[in-house]
């Protein structure tokens, strides 16, 4: 059994400015902007790298633990 | 490694853009393109594909941030993303672009003669005489390009300074045309229910 990534993307809605910078960078392809609003990840893929942490401009992503309703193998 | 797609290469229509407005000023008018298509995909669609996709400008200040590393990388300011400066800046962006409207209509008007001047940083006239042949075309349409291409450099100029203090893409947390979008398309979606994640 393979187990999923501990960390995972966590978007603050409240300030992402919706530019796309995190989708982009993502090596997953598992991130979108839903309706021009915000980041959206699917954790269940995240791969926790933070490649989207780092390249937001704005730090509106953060890397946080996984918890099980979110798909972690335990 | 992704797969790279033909609006991976945008970049180069920013730097062919501003090649093209220093050879000749009315190619600014081209400019118009990355005014329209953000603003109708955001109308239209609610959607912000322009600055996710296809802005040749964000992928520019990647190119020389992430790839040529001429950036501090350092956190943005919180003041540069608030709302109160991100839409401030908006309404200043807007009345410029209004008054270029207007310094185009008393061109148009013959209330005002034609200046043929880049201003950079909303002040300073940089001459750009070697850009235009006087009478080539009505001096109302030069007027606009002129106007229109300062508002660009200066924004450009604006993107690549911040990204060189902060982020490679610190402007888009306030570039005008992404705040503009953005609200468009949380107006168009405020009754959808957004996902979970």
């Amino acid at each position: 059994m393979s187990s999923r990534p501990k960390l995972i993307a966590n978007v603050n809605r409240k300030i992402c400015v919706a530019c796309g910078t995190c989708v982009t960078q993502c090596p997953k392809s598992v991130i979108d902007v839903w309706r021009g609003s915000f980041a959206v990840v699917a954790l269940a893929q995240c791969l926790g790298c933070g490649r989207c942490a780092a390249a937001c401009p704005i730090g509106a992503i953060t890397l946080r633990e996984r918890v099980k309703s979110e798909g972690e193998t335990l | 490694m992704k797969k790279k797609r033909w609006y991976d290469y945008l970049w180069m229509w920013t730097i062919l853009y501003f090649a093209l407005g220093f050879y000749n000023i009315l190619f600014a008018w081209l400019g118009m393109i990355d005014f329209l298509v953000p603003l109708l995909l955001a109308i239209f669609w609610g959607n912000k594909r322009f600055c996710n996709r296809y802005c040749g400008r964000g992928q520019l200040l990647s190119q020389l941030g992430v790839k040529m590393k001429c950036t501090r990388n350092v956190a943005t300011p919180r003041w540069l993303y608030s709302k109160l400066f991100r839409y401030g800046f908006l309404v200043f962006f807007l009345a410029t672009f209004g008054n270029m409207i207007y310094q185009t209509y008393l061109v148009g008007s013959c209330a005002t003669t034609l200046k043929e001047t880049a201003t950079i940083f909303w002040t300073l006239q940089v001459p750009w005489n070697w850009a235009y042949s006087r009478g080539a075309v009505p001096d109302w349409i030069a007027q606009f390009s002129f106007g229109f291409y300062s508002l660009m450099l200066t924004s450009a100029l604006l993107g690549v300074i911040v990204m060189a203090l902060y982020k490679p893409r610190t402007w888009c947390a306030f570039c005008p045309m992404g705040t503009m979008t953005q609200a468009i398309c949380q107006y168009k979606s405020r009754r959808s229910r957004p996902p979970q994640s």
